[in-house]
């Protein structure tokens, strides 16, 4: 009786179809638990900037503590970071330095500008040395904008790219 | 040694496998790149020779925004948030040397009561730098509490300062003229309450961080920078008085109301990094006295600031004028040539000044010494870049 | 406020001025108030190297200024420091002045050893051809100028004849434009 319910052409479907459901019931789930450990603990990469590096360093203090939110300085190498805080202006001889420590970093990274200068930059956007906005050479996720940012600003950026991340499907 | 040599020459002798060690081979060259957590934005090559230091080479530049060519394409008021920017939180010090040197060249008289609301906001923002500077030595050390606790102290410094000014950080708050508004409602008692409060928490950090034993044997006889080298390299600031030479420019060349404020010089003649981390809290502790003698002198009212034209400009000439910032004596040379943009801005700040000092230190000590002698010379990179 | 004084450049003046009521007569002052410390400062200085050599540009409370050719400033810089006490140099800056054609380089030079000298700054400035700026290094005698004469080198294009380094600096290691500072250079949109 099996045999006449399982031939051939009937087991892929089965198969196709099993496949579908495990997907489904495990994907939702496994996705979900898997976004919240990358929310949850957001390292960023030691590299400031410019000025807007003051402000980061206030937003890990007591007052404004993001240590909460799990985004803890990695004070050793770069390779175990998911996360780049471009904190300031980028000059011209910055830049590829940025690029480098951006190729650096393990997959899924992000990357958030912060401060007016890394949007599009800002007050020093007509200087022979800067460039203008960071976008040109990594893709930014969340642009936080300020001069420089208050220290709640770069939460609540930090908010909008968990919101990203938990809409975003795992590969 | 030539004894070692013939040994060695038997050795070989013997058919034993081993390579002589050329010089090449001993030198390690490193990069304190400006990825780097004990670095900041700044990189210096350095070659190793096993633990030591033979070869130091600063490689500055990586926030270089050239604030000196920008300036002469604004006017002297617009320039006010562009130069606030290199040293964003002592802000309030590095536009106080340019509104003296403006008020030279245009002949502004700056009211009485000003002159104290700047001097007021130049001694609060003293502090907030200092704070800052501690607790990023701090965690440069390994000391995660002496990261908090400046931190959290300096949030309060803010608090007053952004009910003063209406900013955080960047407060464009000295105009050419005087200051551009006046202090609050009870701006007096909450700051009388705060410098009570801070000088009880100076007496804490002496106990957990200047007595603490692991503290004071990385510092203590390290770097040692000695008073004649001190002169001939040029140095400023806390480095320059930590080296026993007892020069401040509010002493020396007193601006505004400073020659009417009674405060001693700190100095220490030790010379080495402890000396050096010492003399930033003991100026700390000096500030708070300054800030209640000002509290009490200032007129108890009278304006603020001096009126101008709407583009301020003076006669052909030029000037200049210093301050002593929280890192050392800040000096601006401006030309002006009858317009109202300048003609020349120069900024002689205290880390470019100071960073020649770095390679001098680092030579000839060991690669572990080197967070406790580097953020010693108080270097902040973006200002030395201008 | 802009006041109407004529040439500032010569002459002495008083360091706060009360604008309105003392303008009329800041001229019949000028040649009365000459500060006498600073005076005296640079009477020694001229009374050793003549008239010709040095052009005294201003002398007021505080600040004076001297103009030197530049074949003898090394003299004028080690008799300064040697005789007179100062020290240190507390910044080194350039000038560009395409009207006359020449780029100024000017030394700011203080004292921490003598207690006198301690508010003093003499500017110790010279002047080098635009097109062919060549001038001799002051390092032997200040050793604070290593750097900054290098970033005036990498600015402005003035060589500086003596110095162990005359290379970039501050700028990108890519950098293939005219040096910034000079009066041709524009920033973008201006």
């Amino acid at each position: 009786m099996i045999k006449d319910l399982v031939n051939p052409t009937n087991f892929n479907i089965l198969v196709g179809k099993l496949g579908d459901a495990l997907t489904r019931a495990l994907d939702q789930p496994l996705g979900y638990a898997i976004n919240w450990g990358r929310i949850w603990s957001l390292w960023p990469v030691h590299l400031e900037t410019a000025c807007c590096s003051v402000e980061f360093g206030a937003a890990s203090g007591p007052r404004y503590d993001v240590e909460r939110f799990g985004i803890i300085e990695a004070f050793g190498s770069l390779r175990q970071c998911d996360l780049i805080v471009v904190q300031g202006t980028v000059t011209r001889k910055m830049a590829p330095r940025l690029r480098m420590v951006y190729d650096q970093m393990p997959d899924p990274k992000y990357v958030i500008a912060m401060g007016a200068c890394a949007i599009t930059g800002g007050l020093y956007i007509d200087s022979y040395n800067v460039l203008p906005g960071v976008d040109g050479i990594i893709p930014v996720d969340v642009y936080v904008p300020g001069c420089p940012p208050r220290p709640e600003t770069l939460i609540q950026g930090t908010m909008l790219l968990q919101e990203k991340i938990k809409r975003s499907k795992i590969r | 040694m030539d004894n070692l040599e013939q040994k060695f020459n038997e050795t070989i002798k013997m058919g034993l496998d081993i390579v002589k060690e050329t010089e090449e081979d001993r030198l390690m060259t490193l990069s304190v790149g400006p990825q780097h957590p004990g670095s900041g934005h700044f990189r210096f090559t350095i070659k190793v020779d096993g633990d030591y230091i033979v070869y130091c080479d600063p490689d500055p530049g990586y926030v270089h925004r050239g604030e000196e060519k920008m300036c002469e394409y604004r006017n002297f008021i617009q320039n006010i948030p562009h130069l606030e920017r290199p040293i964003i939180h002592d802000s309030t010090n590095i536009t106080y040397s340019y509104s003296l040197a403006v008020e030279e060249l245009a002949n502004i008289q700056v009211p009485l009561r000003g002159q104290y609301i700047r001097a007021l906001a130049s001694e609060l923002n003293r502090q907030v730098y200092t704070l800052y500077w501690l607790a990023i030595y701090g965690i440069f050390l390994g000391h995660s509490t002496m990261f908090m606790w400046p931190m959290g102290d300096r949030e309060l410094f803010i608090d007053l300062l952004e009910a003063l000014t209406g900013a955080r950080v960047t407060h464009a708050f000295n105009i050419p003229g005087g200051v551009r508004n006046d202090v609050p409602e009870g701006f007096r008692d909450r700051c009388l309450r705060q410098v009570a409060y801070f000088e009880k928490r100076l007496t804490e950090y002496e106990d957990i961080f200047y007595n603490n034993p692991l503290f004071r044997q990385r510092t203590e006889g390290v770097g040692i920078l000695t008073k004649d080298n001190a002169i001939k390299l040029g140095v400023t600031g806390s480095v320059l008085r930590a080296s026993g030479i007892p020069f401040d420019v509010r002493k020396a060349e007193p601006y505004d109301i400073y020659n009417e404020i009674d405060f001693k010089i700190q100095y220490m003649k030790t010379c080495d990094s402890f000396a050096r981390s010492t003399v930033p809290f003991l100026d700390m502790k000096e500030s708070c006295h300054i800030i209640r003698q000002l509290l009490d002198k200032m007129p108890k009212s009278g304006e603020v600031r001096a009126k101008l034209q709407p583009n301020p400009k003076g006669p052909p000439g030029e000037s200049y004028k210093r301050v002593e910032s929280g890192r050392g004596a800040l000096g601006y040379y401006i030309v002006s040539d009858g317009t109202p943009k300048p003609y020349r801005v120069k900024i002689s700040v205290g880390s470019f000044r100071n960073m020649l000092a770095l390679p001098f230190l680092l030579i000839g000590s060991k690669l572990a010494d080197m967070p406790s002698i580097y953020w010693s010379l108080n270097y902040w990179p973006v200002e030395a870049d201008r | 406020m802009s006041s109407d004084q004529s040439n500032t450049q010569n002459g002495s003046e008083q360091k706060k001025v009360n604008s309105d009521s003392t303008q009329t007569s800041m001229s019949k002052k000028t040649e009365a108030i000459t500060p006498e410390f600073e005076g005296d400062l640079i009477n020694k200085i001229v009374s050793k190297f003549g008239d010709k050599i040095i052009h005294v540009i201003y002398i007021r409370p505080g600040r004076t200024k001297i103009l030197v050719p530049s074949h003898e400033i090394v003299q004028v810089a080690s008799f300064i420091k040697d005789t007179l006490g100062f020290d240190h140099a507390e910044s080194v800056s350039g000038t560009d002045y395409p009207k006359d054609n020449q780029i100024e380089v000017i030394y700011h030079l203080g004292s921490y050893s003598v207690d006198k000298l301690s508010s003093q700054i003499l500017a110790l400035s010279t002047r080098a051809d635009r097109n062919d700026s060549r001038l001799p290094s002051l390092i032997n005698i200040f050793k604070s100028v290593e750097y900054h004469e290098r970033e005036t080198f990498e600015m402005l294009g003035v060589y500086f004849e003596g110095h162990p380094r005359n290379e970039r600096f501050l700028l990108p290691e890519d950098w293939a434009d005219i040096p910034p500072l000079r009066k041709e250079f524009r920033i973008k949109g201006r």
